[in-house]
C-alpha cells in the first residue's frame, strides 16, 4: 500500500513547518481534486497536513477592501451576502464551477491550486510534460478539443481549469500568501503561470508556502456584470468558453470595465487590450464585436479546438451584451 | 413506521431506498478476498513476460493470476469458450484488457499489488481509427448481416426528389452507477456459487457450466437486484470468469469490482457507425425509393453486429429497399447490444433522412411521415398485430404544440434563442420467448410467483405481481415474485423488451390454472366457483397449491408483424452565438399495448428520452487512435446528462391492449423509450437554426460550425 501520513493543525505557523521541511509534504484541504489525483497515481504524497481547521474561513469587509479566508467553501462565498450584492459577478463564477455537492467542500484556496483536467495529465500511461516533465505533450496532435488557444508552448496546451479564478481575475483580487518569513501580497494575475518550457508549475507559490486569503477592492461593477459559461452539459462539466464581463457604465457610455476568459489558456486570461479598446466607448453591439476581435488577436488552436476561435469572441459579444442588459 | 403500498408503487421500492436491497457487491461472505485487475497498458500485441515477484511479495497478497499459471477453466483447456479466453492467451487484442488479477485480503492491499505487476510486451501495429478505416481499402471490412433488397436497389437515384446523406454516431459507454464486477464461492471442488450483476442468471450459469465443465447445477447465480445494465450485464464477461477462477485458485471467496475507467473497456460499449441513407420521393411526397447502408464497429478476436439498418425495410410505404450492414474490426474490445441497440443508431439516420426529404419537399415531416405509413408490414406482407401510430401523432402533436412550429427553419427567436421542433419514431420488435413460473398459492392468503428472470430496474417484478393481482383479485401486498435467483424456474435473460411479454405470459397461464384448481376443488367441495381461495384451500384441507407453467414464444409470428412504437416530439432552444443546445420539453408516446403498470412505464420511457439526451446531445467515448486508449474514460468527462438538462417529460401512452402478442395485450418498451430519441433532436435543431447535424453528439462546437 501506499502509505502516508495524515497530520490535522489547527495554527497557520505550524502547517507552514510542517510542509517547509519535508520535501513529500502538501497540504490538503477540501481534497476535491488531490485525492483523484493520488488515486489516479500521478500524485504520491508521504505526508498530507490536514488544514480544514486552520482559522481562515472569515469573509469581511475592511476600509472598502473584501478579505475572504483561503479556507472559505466555494458555496459559503457564493452565498455570502456581501458578495452577493457587492461582487456578485464572483458568486456567478463560483455557481458555474462543478456540481453543487463539489462546491460545499471545495475551498478558496483549493480551487487556484486544482490542476488542469487534461486527459493525458491524468493518465500515467500516457506522454505529459506537465506530470513528468520531458515525456512529451500528448494534447498537441492528439485529443485537444479542451485545449488553450492563448499562451501556449511547444510543452503544453493545457487549461486553468477554474470558473471562480475567471471572477477573481476580472475583479482585480490579490493574493495573500503566507510563509516562514510572513506575508506576501500578488496580484492575482500574476498567480497562476503560463506553462513556457516549465509546464509541471501551474503558479508562482513557492514549496511551504500557503494561500491564507484574498483581497478584493469594492468596485462598481455590480449592476451591469454577466458570467457565461459555455459547456457541453448543463452542470458538472468544464468550460469550453467562459467570459466573465463587467461594465460601469454612464449614459452607455462605459467607464470601466473588466473582461475575463475561461478554458482558453494555462491561467484564467484577462482580456485587457479589449478592455482598453471598450474604455470611453458606447456600449453597442458594433464595439463589443470589434472588443471580441481585437481579445482573439494572437489566438492559436490545435484542431479539435478550432471551434474555440469562433465561440471565444461569440461568448465575449454575448457576455457584454447580456451584462449591458442587466438594469 | 406504516408504508402505504399504491399499486402503481414499485414492489420493491422501499428496499431499494431504504439500502435493503442488496446490490452484489454488498454481500459479506465469511473469508472474503478481492481481486484487482491488471489491464494491458498496449493495444496488441504479445505479453513476453510478467513480473509478479514484488505483488506476490506486498503484503496481504494471496495470489496473482495470468496466463503464465493457466488457473483451472477445464472448458479452456478442452479448446471451448469465447474468443477471448482469459488467462489462456498471450495476445492482447486490445488496450485495457485484463492480463493479470491480484488476490488479497483487502481492497486497497490488491490495489496497490495489481500497480506491481510488470508486464512486458511485444508491441504490434494496430488500428482503432474508425473513421479512417471505412475509406481504407486494407481493413478488411465483411457483411455483417445478409443483405437485403425490395424492388429495386438504389430506386432512390432516379427519383423525382432524393436526399443521400451520412451520418456518424461514435462509440458510448453503458456506465450504470453500479459498477461491474462479481463474487465468487466455491463450496466445494465442483459447486460454487456467484453474487452477480447479470441480465441473465440462468445464461451465466450456462457460460460458467461451459467454462469449467461442471454441471449446471452445481453453479447457483444469484442477482436479485441489478444497478442498472442497458445490455452491458448480457454476458459473462472474461473479467467474471477471471474471478471464479482466483476464488478455485486461493480457495476463498473472492470479490471483483472494476474500476469507472475499466468500465469503457472491459464490459462492451454501443458500437461506433457511419450510416449511409439514400431517400427518393416523387414531388408530392411518397416514398419511391430506401437505401440504408450501414458500418458497425466490431472486435478483431470476436464479431458484433446489430440492427443498424432493420426499420429501414419496414417502416415505411416503399416499393424498392436495399440495405447493408457491414463491421469493421478493430484493435479494440467488443461492443454489446446498449439500450435500443442497433435500432436507435439507425433511427437516428432514418428519421434525420426523412426530415430532410420533407424539407426538401417543403412539406410538414409529420405530414410526410403520415402519408408514407404502410397500413401493412411492406416487408413481410403481412398486417400489424396492432399498430396505432397516426393515433400517437395526433396526441403528441397536440400535447407539444406541433402547431407552432413553421416549416421554415430558424423562424421562431426569443432573444438569444432560436427555437425549434422535431419529432421521430421508433420501434423495435415485440417479440416473446419461453419462460417458466412456478405459482404457490398458500391458505394465508398469499400467492408467491417465482422465475430466474432479472430486474435491472424497469421493475419486472411490479410488472408481474399486477398482472397476478388483476388476474386472481389477490391484492397486491399478499403477492411476492422472486427472481434473480438461477436455481428457480428457467427464464431467459432481459434484454430486447421481452420479459415483460415472455414472462408475464407463465405468470398469466400461472393463474389461469390456479383459478381453474380452485374452482374445480370449490365444485368438489360444495362451494360457489366464486368463492374465495383462501375458503376453499381450507375447506379441501390444503396448505396451498403449486402450478408450474412454461409459456411457448409467439406462434403467430408468421400472420402478424408485432412491434412497439415510440414517437418522440421535442423542443430545442439553440443559443444564437453559443451553439449550445436545451431540450425544452418533451412529449414521448408510447404505442406498446396495454400499460400493465403506469407508474414504472412511465419511467421507462421517462429513463429512455434521458438517456436520449444523452446520446443526442452529450455522451461520446473518445479514444486516441495514437495509443488506442479512451482519454475521457471518467464520469467528469464522458457526460451523461444531469438534471439541470432534462426538461420537465410528457408522457403519453395509447394503452390499447394487442392480445395477438400476449394475452396480457402488452407489449415491452424498454427499447422504444429510447429509439429515435435523437434524431426528433436533430430535428429540431435543424428546425430551429436550418444546421443539419448529422454526427452525434450534436455539442456546442458542432452547431456553430455548422
Amino acid at each position: 500500500m501506499i502509505n502516508f501520513q495524515f497530520l490535522r493543525t489547527s495554527i497557520v505557523k505550524t502547517a507552514l513547518s510542517l510542509v517547509a521541511k519535508d520535501p513529500k509534504a502538501t497540504f490538503i484541504a477540501g481534497g476535491t481534486n488531490l485525492v483523484d489525483l493520488m488515486k489516479r497515481g500521478v500524485t504520491a504524497p508521504e505526508k498530507l497536513i490536514d488544514i480544514n481547521q486552520l482559522p481562515l474561513k472569515q469573509i469581511e469587509l475592511k476600509n472598502n477592501i473584501l478579505h475572504i479566508g483561503a479556507m472559505v467553501s466555494n458555496s459559503a462565498l457564493a452565498e455570502n451576502a456581501i458578495v452577493k450584492e457587492k461582487f456578485p459577478l464572483l458568486m456567478l463564477a463560483l455557481q458555474s464551477g462543478a456540481s453543487a455537492q463539489l462546491r460545499n467542500v471545495a475551498t478558496v484556496g483549493g480551487n487556484m491550486m486544482q490542476r488542469t483536467r487534461c486527459g493525458y495529465f491524468y493518465d500515467t500511461t500516457m506522454p505529459c510534460n506537465k506530470r513528468q516533465p520531458g515525456s512529451g505533450c500528448g494534447a498537441i496532435g492528439g485529443y485537444n478539443r479542451m485545449h488553450a488557444i492563448f499562451g501556449t508552448s511547444e510543452s503544453c496546451i493545457a487549461v486553468h481549469p477554474s470558473d471562480m479564478c475567471v471572477g477573481l481575475v476580472a475583479l482585480d483580487a490579490q493574493v495573500v500568501i503566507a510563509g516562514a518569513k510572513g506575508e506576501r501580497k500578488i496580484n492575482f494575475i500574476d498567480f497562476h503561470r503560463l506553462a513556457g518550457t516549465t509546464p509541471e508549475k501551474d503558479n508562482n507559490i513557492q514549496k511551504g508556502e500557503l494561500i491564507v486569503r484574498l483581497e478584493i477592492p469594492v468596485n462598481n461593477l455590480n449592476k451591469n456584470f454577466h458570467y457565461q459559461k459555455v459547456r457541453d452539459r448543463s452542470s458538472y462539466a468544464f468550460a469550453l468558453i467562459s467570459v466573465a464581463a463587467a461594465l460601469e457604465l454612464k449614459d452607455d457610455v462605459i467607464s470601466t470595465v473588466r473582461l475575463a476568459m475561461g478554458g482558453v489558456a494555462h491561467k484564467p486570461w484577462r482580456l485587457v487590450a479589449a478592455e482598453n479598446f471598450l474604455k470611453g466607448k458606447a456600449a453597442t453591439l458594433a464595439n463589443f464585436e470589434a472588443a471580441a476581435k481585437i481579445a482573439m488577436e494572437g489566438a492559436k488552436a490545435f484542431g479539435e479546438n478550432d471551434f474555440k476561435l469562433k465561440m471565444a469572441p461569440n461568448t465575449i459579444i454575448e457576455a457584454l451584451t447580456v451584462a449591458k442588459a442587466k438594469a | 413506521m406504516d408504508f402505504f403500498v399504491d399499486e402503481n408503487d414499485r414492489v420493491d421500492g422501499i428496499e431499494k431506498v431504504t439500502g435493503k436491497a442488496k446490490y452484489f457487491a454488498e454481500f459479506k461472505l465469511p473469508g472474503l478476498t478481492y481481486g484487482v485487475l491488471v489491464p494491458s497498458t498496449i493495444t496488441k500485441g504479445k505479453i513476453t513476460a510478467i513480473d509478479i515477484k514484488a505483488a506476490k511479495n506486498a503484503p496481504g497478497v494471496l495470489d496473482v493470476l495470468s496466463h503464465l499459471n493457466k488457473p483451472s477453466a477445464a472448458g479452456y483447456e478442452a479448446g471451448g469458450g469465447s474468443p477471448m479466453k482469459i488467462f489462456y492467451t498471450d495476445e492482447v487484442f486490445f488496450n485495457g484488457q485484463p492480463v493479470a488479477l491480484v488476490v488479497a485480503d483487502t481492497f486497497e492491499r490488491a490495489t496497490y499489488a495489481a500497480t506491481l505487476v510488470k508486464v512486458s510486451y511485444e508491441k504490434a501495429a494496430f488500428n482503432t481509427d474508425f473513421k479512417k478505416s471505412i475509406a481504407d481499402a486494407s481493413v478488411a471490412k465483411k457483411q455483417g448481416q445478409p443483405p437485403y433488397v425490395r424492388g429495386v436497389a438504389d430506386a432512390y437515384k432516379t427519383a423525382e426528389v432524393k436526399v443521400e446523406q451520412t451520418y456518424e454516431m461514435p462509440v458510448e459507454t453503458h456506465n450504470p452507477m453500479e459498477l461491474h464486477g462479481i463474487i465468487a464461492d466455491w463450496r466445494t471442488n465442483d459447486q460454487v456459487t456467484v453474487y452477480a450483476k447479470t441480465q441473465g442468471v440462468k445464461a451465466a450459469q450456462a457460460t460458467i457450466a461451459n467454462v469449467f465443465k461442471i454441471p449446471q447445477e452445481n453453479i447457483q447465480v444469484k442477482s436479485e437486484f441489478v444497478g442498472g445494465g442497458f445490455g452491458m450485464a448480457l454476458r459473462t464477461w472474461p473479467l467474471e470468469i477471471a474471478t471464479i477462477m482466483a476464488s478455485k485458485q486461493v480457495k476463498r471467496p473472492v470479490k471483483l469490482v472494476i474500476t469507472r475507467d475499466q468500465m469503457f473497456t472491459m464490459v462492451g460499449n454501443r458500437p461506433a457507425a457511419y450510416q449511409k441513407i439514400g431517400l427518393g420521393a416523387t414531388k408530392d411526397g411518397k416514398i419511391t425509393g430506401i437505401t440504408h447502408t450501414a458500418f458497425g464497429q466490431t472486435s478483431t478476436y470476436e464479431n458484433f453486429t446489430e440492427g443498424v439498418v432493420t426499420m429501414s425495410k419496414f417502416m415505411y410505404a416503399s416499393e424498392n429497399v436495399n440495405t447493408n450492414y457491414y463491421v469493421v474490426p478493430l484493435d479494440m474490445s467488443v461492443p454489446i447490444w446498449m439500450r435500443g441497440p442497433g435500432e436507435a443508431t439507425g433511427a437516428f439516420a432514418l428519421e434525420s433522412a426523412i426530415d430532410e426529404m420533407a424539407h426538401a419537399l417543403d412539406m410538414d415531416p409529420l405530414e410526410f411521415r403520415i402519408k408514407n405509413d404502410p397500413e401493412t408490414d411492406p416487408m413481410k406482407n403481412i398486417p400489424f398485430s396492432s399498430k396505432n401510430i397516426k393515433e400517437a401523432y395526433k396526441l403528441g402533436a397536440e400535447k407539444i404544440g406541433w402547431n407552432n412550429r413553421k416549416n421554415k427553419p430558424g423562424s421562431i427567436t426569443e432573444g438569444p434563442w432560436k427555437i425549434g421542433y422535431g419529432v421521430s419514431i421508433g420501434v423495435f420488435n415485440a417479440s416473446r420467448g419461453r419462460a417458466t413460473v412456478k405459482g404457490i398459492l398458500n391458505a394465508n392468503g398469499s400467492l408467491i410467483l417465482q422465475s430466474a428472470t432479472s430486474d435491472i430496474g424497469p421493475g419486472t417484478g411490479t410488472g408481474m405481481v399486477l398482472i397476478a393481482s388483476r388476474l386472481m383479485n389477490i391484492p397486491v401486498e399478499k403477492i411476492t415474485f422472486e427472481l434473480g435467483d438461477s436455481s428457480l424456474p428457467p427464464a431467459p435473460s432481459q434484454g430486447g423488451s421481452t420479459t415483460l411479454s415472455t414472462v408475464g405470459t407463465a405468470v398469466n397461464d400461472v393463474c389461469v390454472s390456479l383459478k381453474a384448481t380452485i374452482a374445480e376443488l370449490a365444485a368438489n367441495a360444495n362451494m360457489s366457483t366464486t368463492s374465495n381461495f383462501v375458503e376453499v384451500l381450507k375447506k379441501n384441507n390444503l396448505p396451498m397449491i403449486e402450478v408450474t407453467k412454461q409459456s411457448q414464444a409467439n406462434q403467430q409470428g408468421k400472420e402478424y408483424s408485432m412491434y412497439s412504437f415510440s414517437i418522440h416530439f421535442v423542443q430545442v432552444k439553440v443559443h444564437n452565438l453559443t451553439g449550445v443546445v436545451k431540450v425544452s420539453k418533451i412529449v414521448s408516446v408510447g404505442d406498446s399495448g396495454k400499460i400493465i403498470s403506469p407508474k414504472t412505464a412511465r419511467s421507462q420511457m421517462v429513463g429512455g428520452a434521458v438517456g436520449g439526451i444523452g446520446m443526442a446531445l452529450t455522451e461520446e467515448a473518445l479514444l486516441d487512435n495514437r495509443y488506442g486508449k479512451y482519454v475521457n474514460n471518467n464520469f467528469a468527462d464522458y457526460h451523461v446528462p444531469v438534471h439541470a438538462d432534462v426538461p420537465e417529460i410528457d408522457v403519453i401512452f395509447i394503452d390499447k391492449p394487442d392480445y395477438i402478442v400476449n394475452p396480457m395485450g402488452a407489449k415491452g418498451m424498454g427499447e422504444i423509450a429510447l429509439i429515435g430519441f435523437a434524431g426528433a433532436v436533430a430535428n429540431a435543431v435543424f428546425n430551429a437554426t436550418g444546421k443539419r447535424i448529422r454526427s452525434l453528439p450534436i455539442t456546442p462546437d458542432k452547431v456553430l460550425e455548422g
